[in-house]
């Protein structure tokens, strides 16, 4: 479903020294109806690679296939095919859950009686049917993300990507969370691609997992098999012996610097 | 067409339902029509030049115009990376109907926060010529209102992050309304600041808005006219390349 070879991407002037190879010679592939985890510490290229998947970065050298096209070729065909939930939140405030749903049918062209049906079904099954004419801005974290998922699935897509989707969720949402992902999995056989920090969800959920570190895969295989590879009673463990246990230095962006201010943001919006 | 109506009819939702944020923009015209418009009101009429107040409202609309348009295209950087836009990049639809679509509401709204403006201008005593005027000049609050969304959407598709909102602010949107002849005349001006107002295309904007609102056209209507409509096609030409370069 997914098949990527040789996949890097340098920020910069390639021929400076100043330029940073993110993503570097990535290969792997993603099976239909898999769900696969993309796991690595902070600034590893985690997110960089799903942005190249997305349609939302050239690469910069290397080949990707999502379900047979390449994303750079024919991104409109390539982004009817997947739903995704981002890191940074990316519903509408000031829009209602109901509003939210519509609009992302609208983009998808879904035609309306099924846009209506669909919404209605996946609003239910996250339980944010009661507050569908409530404006988002009003919801908590958990039903944040609960509706960003149902969003991503209107469109019935064939891959889904989460990105850090339980990030700075409690863990009776993040429970939920997997729940509904692995029943969806399991129901409609939409094929998942996650990246997580936390590895007791990954080793859960994941039937296969790949590890990436300063841009390169340094692992894949089911959470077993990884195990079994390094010697680690957990996954946490093989993820710790693979990567190192050195915290990394990110240097801080511009997304960093501006998710900070929104956290201050949204913490006086609650007060 | 209908994305295109859809990412419209979302701004214009988001507009209507941020009420406090209306009143709110309303406040710095306010405080130029006030203050500028009776204060100076006097010297004004000394040097005999009429009404201040007369002059001033077609400047303070333009002024709320400009703000509200620039702003809206200015959202962008924020709702690239915390919002909704990333849902719209990765949709299946072209880029260029998801510019068109912010881009239209965007001046939408600026053109409402304009009429609210000339409404506040008209309480305060502002009169136009005639009744009849009032459709050539909301042509023209129209045309300031689509020149400054197109520019604000190629500003925000360029920004990288928040501090190049100051410079935006201190460097391109003030000089863009102190330039424009918003506040005094563009009659007998020094050479240098006289080029200046010739090129800012807010000057012609409010020139316009004068000679529809109280007859007072320094560069003429046809001009005015011209130059805003060529204004607008280059904007919105600009801003639909820089919207399409957008990475995240």
């Amino acid at each position: 479903m997914i098949k990527v070879q040789a996949l890097s991407k340098t920020f910069g002037d390639p021929k400076s020294d100043k330029a940073v190879k993110a993503v570097d010679d990535v290969s792997f592939e993603v099976q239909a109806g898999e769900i696969f985890a993309f796991l690595g510490p902070n600034g590893a290229g985690k997110t960089t690679t799903i942005q190249m998947l997305t349609t939302l970065l050239r690469p910069t050298s290397g080949t990707i296939a999502i379900d047979g096209l390449d994303p750079v070729a024919r991104p409109l065909e390539v982004r009817k095919r997947f739903g995704i939930v981002f890191q940074d939140p990316s519903l509408d405030g000031e829009l209602t859950a109901y509003e939210n749903m519509d609009l992302h049918g609208v983009l998808y062209h879904v035609p309306r009686k099924l846009r209506h049906e669909r919404t209605e079904t996946l609003l239910k099954l996250f339980e944010l049917w009661e507050r569908r004419k409530s404006l988002v801005k009003t919801f908590s974290g958990g039903m944040r993300r609960r509706l960003e998922i149902a969003r991503g699935l209107l469109h019935t897509p064939k891959i889904l990507f989460l990105d850090e989707p339980t990030l700075g969720l409690d863990p009776q949402s993040r429970n939920q969370l997997w729940t509904h992902v692995k029943h969806l999995n399991e129901t409609e056989r939409v094929t998942v691609f996650l990246t997580t920090h936390y590895m007791d969800e990954a080793e859960r959920v994941a039937q296969r997992v790949a590890i990436i570190d300063h841009g390169r895969i340094v692992a894949q295989g089911s959470a077993q098999e990884l195990r079994e590879q390094t010697g680690a009673d957990s996954l946490e463990g093989a993820f710790l012996k693979l990567t190192g246990t050195t915290i990394r230095e990110e240097s801080s962006t511009s997304a960093d610097q501006m998710r900070q201010m929104a956290k201050m943001w949204t913490q006086r919006g609650r007060r | 067409m209908n994305v295109i109506f859809m990412l419209w009819l979302r701004e214009v939702k988001r507009y209507s339902r941020s009420r406090a944020q209306i009143i709110a923009s309303l406040g710095q015209p306010l405080l130029y029509l006030l203050v500028l418009g009776f204060g100076l009101g006097s010297v004004f009429r000394q040097s005999g030049q009429g009404s201040y107040l007369q002059f001033i409202a077609p400047g303070v609309i333009g002024m709320g115009i400009l703000f509200t348009s620039i702003f809206s295209g200015i959202g962008l950087l924020w709702d690239r990376q915390f919002g909704f836009l990333k849902e719209t990049l990765v949709a299946p639809v072209p880029r260029l109907q998801i510019m068109a679509g912010r881009t239209l509401g965007g001046a939408t709204i600026a053109i409402v926060q304009g009429t609210l403006v000339l409404i506040v201008c008209m309480i305060a005593g502002f009169r136009p010529q005639s009744w009849a005027a009032v459709p050539l000049a909301l042509l023209f609050m129209a045309l300031i209102a689509i020149v400054f969304s197109a520019l604000g959407t190629a500003i925000g598709s360029t920004l990288r992050d928040m501090q190049g909102f100051q410079l935006i602010m201190n460097f391109l949107v003030m000089p863009i309304f102190f330039l424009s002849g918003a506040l005094f005349p563009l009659a007998n001006l020094p050479a240098a600041l006289a080029v200046a107002t010739r090129l800012d295309p807010l000057s012609y904007g409010i020139d316009g808005m004068r000679g529809a609102f109280i007859g007072l056209a320094h560069m003429g209507v046809v001009l005015d006219i011209t130059v805003l409509a060529v204004l607008a096609a280059v904007f919105i030409m600009i801003g639909a390349w820089a919207f399409s370069r957008i990475q995240v």
